[in-house]
């Protein structure tokens, strides 16, 4: 790695505060420190053009409203979409939810969506709830037990009645990327809408949508150094402007009567009341950051932090890792339960001693029951963690094998 | 890096103060543990931050008190010690004296104050416990 992580911490104002005593942050993967930049860009909005967007008829709203655009901007570069393409929302989360609303919302009896296994709650729980509304059948391409989608059970489950595949790009609990040129292939065979949670994975390495072939995608802010309150739904431009809005009101209209709406063109028509103006500056700040460092230095970082990590807790006795095979294409993420000791006993003994790991289901009840446990702990790795850490890590787990006299 | 080399063998006052001998030992062998073959009712409640579930079996007697109590339960150390010292405690209680306990009371039986974090795995014994005494007070 061309940087050192001792250097870019200095960035981190949380690293500072915390230099007294231990501070081994490996929760990255349910969300990032946020640099100083980051901090810096979004104070300056407040402080500098404090006023909405939308094109008010004032100096401070036009500043507000092209630093707002310029991340727009700057997210259509980061993914290799156009900018109309792009639609800030709160988080992958109400990213999804938009299109369970506004592309379930139109399927009916006999039609077919499929999701996989591993998903996490957000990509699940919409369409499940949708689908018990408009009557449509979800369905699940199963895991192997080398906690690999399985593809033959997906070329089984893509079919003539499938109206939308969506998946995980990387799972938040098994590391594990998924095949996601394969499942868009699989998926527009059969004219399905593609579409790829990008959670784990954006702010990590590099992602272009042309070149995944997805349809839509959906990823957070805060999970790539960028602050809490903004995510972002890349959609076709074909399929937005065809699509009805999720949330109604103020600026995703052009004209409004008493009995009738006519919506704003795309991305505007997603977009409704005041957004997360400081948030949407803050991520576009959080792109420039992670681009300053280079996203193949990020990645080439978190893949030897992995590798090096699933090594040493293997050597572990009593400890069960649950991971896609060796040499499988794999996240900065690592699960594991020990023998003898709850992960949420576990993780009180890491907290202990500052190591801020999760103990628990992390959002993935089904694939927990898949994997027949109740939960596990997760230690994620970002661009601020260090072999030091991981070394922290495997002394408290010894230790805590001594407590519970295991 | 954290000299762990040298404090192998040792177990800090950090550690034991979380999980002292009586939770340890509640834990590894929980009183009043598995099914009642005959119960007034039964109860079951989940751990929303986790997932652990626990069930009670509740035998009342004729003069509206406790008479016996049994938990079958999936769970961390807290949530296993807390169900075990409440079994115990709570034989021969009344209802109206079982109603009225709380957070305090489970503090006090686990001998540490848990946190935030931790305090729904403390309390989860006792929220099924009084659930299930008010969604079956006919029966009682």
């Amino acid at each position: 790695m061309k940087i050192s992580i001792e250097t870019i911490r200095k960035d981190f104002p949380m690293f500072a505060k915390t230099a007294s005593k231990p501070f081994v942050y490996l929760d990255s993967a349910s969300s990032s420190q946020t640099p100083r930049q980051v901090l810096e860009s979004m104070n300056a909005f407040y402080s500098e053009c404090r006023a909405n967007v939308n094109r008010g008829m004032y100096k401070a709203s036009e500043d507000a409203t092209e630093r707002y655009e310029a991340a727009r901007a700057k997210v259509a570069a980061f993914i290799g979409a156009n900018i109309e393409e792009i639609i800030f929302t709160r988080g992958t989360t109400e990213s999804l939810n938009l299109l369970a609303y506004s592309l379930g919302g139109h399927l009916v009896e006999g039609d077919e969506v499929v999701i996989s296994a591993m998903e996490h709650h957000a990509n699940l729980v919409p369409w499940q709830q949708i689908a018990k509304h408009r009557g449509f059948t979800l369905k699940f391409i199963p895991m192997k037990p080398d906690m690999t989608l399985d593809m033959d059970a997906a070329v089984a489950l893509i079919t003539p009645a499938t109206k939308i595949v969506s998946v995980m790009y990387a799972s938040n609990v098994l590391g594990t990327v998924n095949p996601i040129k394969e499942l868009a292939a699989l998926a527009h065979a059969q004219r399905a809408i593609f579409i790829v949670d990008a959670a784990q994975v954006a702010g990590h390495r590099e992602i272009n949508v042309q070149d995944l072939g997805c349809d839509f995608l959906a990823f957070s802010g805060h999970k790539m150094y960028g602050p809490t309150g903004i995510g972002v739904l890349y959609g076709k431009k074909e399929y937005l402007e065809k699509m009805d809005p999720f949330l109604f009101g103020g600026d995703m209209i052009v004209e409004v009567s008493r009995e009738e709406s006519v919506w704003n063109e795309v991305p505007y028509k997603f977009e409704a009341g005041t957004p997360n103006i400081a948030g949407a500056i803050g991520l576009g700040a959080a792109i420039d950051y992670v681009q300053g460092i280079g996203l193949e230095n990020i990645r080439e970082h978190e893949e030897e932090l992995t590798a090096y990590a699933v090594q040493t807790l293997s050597a572990i006795s009593g400890l069960t890792l649950y991971g896609p095979p060796a040499g499988h294409d794999h996240v900065g993420v690592v699960s594991f339960n020990i023998e003898g000791i709850h992960p949420h006993d576990l993780s009180t003994l890491f907290d202990r001693k500052g190591v801020c790991v999760r103990g628990g289901h992390h959002c993935a009840m089904p694939l927990m029951r898949d994997l027949g446990i109740n939960g596990s702990i997760r230690a994620s790795f970002g661009l601020t963690a260090m072999r030091e850490d991981i070394d922290t890590l495997v002394s408290v787990i010894e230790k805590a094998k001594k407590v519970f006299s295991l | 890096m954290i000299d762990f080399i040298h404090n192998q063998n040792a177990v800090s006052t950090e550690e034991e103060e979380m999980y002292k001998e009586n939770i340890l030992d509640h834990n590894k062998n929980p009183r009043n543990a598995g099914r009642l073959e005959v119960a007034t009712f039964r109860h079951r409640e989940l751990n929303t931050s986790c997932g652990d579930i626990m069930e009670m079996y509740v035998l009342m007697d004729d003069a509206g008190n406790l008479q016996d109590i049994c938990f079958d339960g999936k769970g961390c150390a807290i949530s296993i010690a807390a169900a075990s010292l409440l079994t115990e405690q709570v034989k021969s209680m009344s209802v109206e004296a079982i109603r009225k306990m709380g957070k305090d009371d489970m503090i006090r039986l686990l001998g540490i104050n848990v946190g935030a974090t931790r305090i729904t795995c403390a309390l989860l014994a006792l929220k099924t416990l009084q659930k299930g005494l008010e969604m079956n007070s006919e029966k009682l």
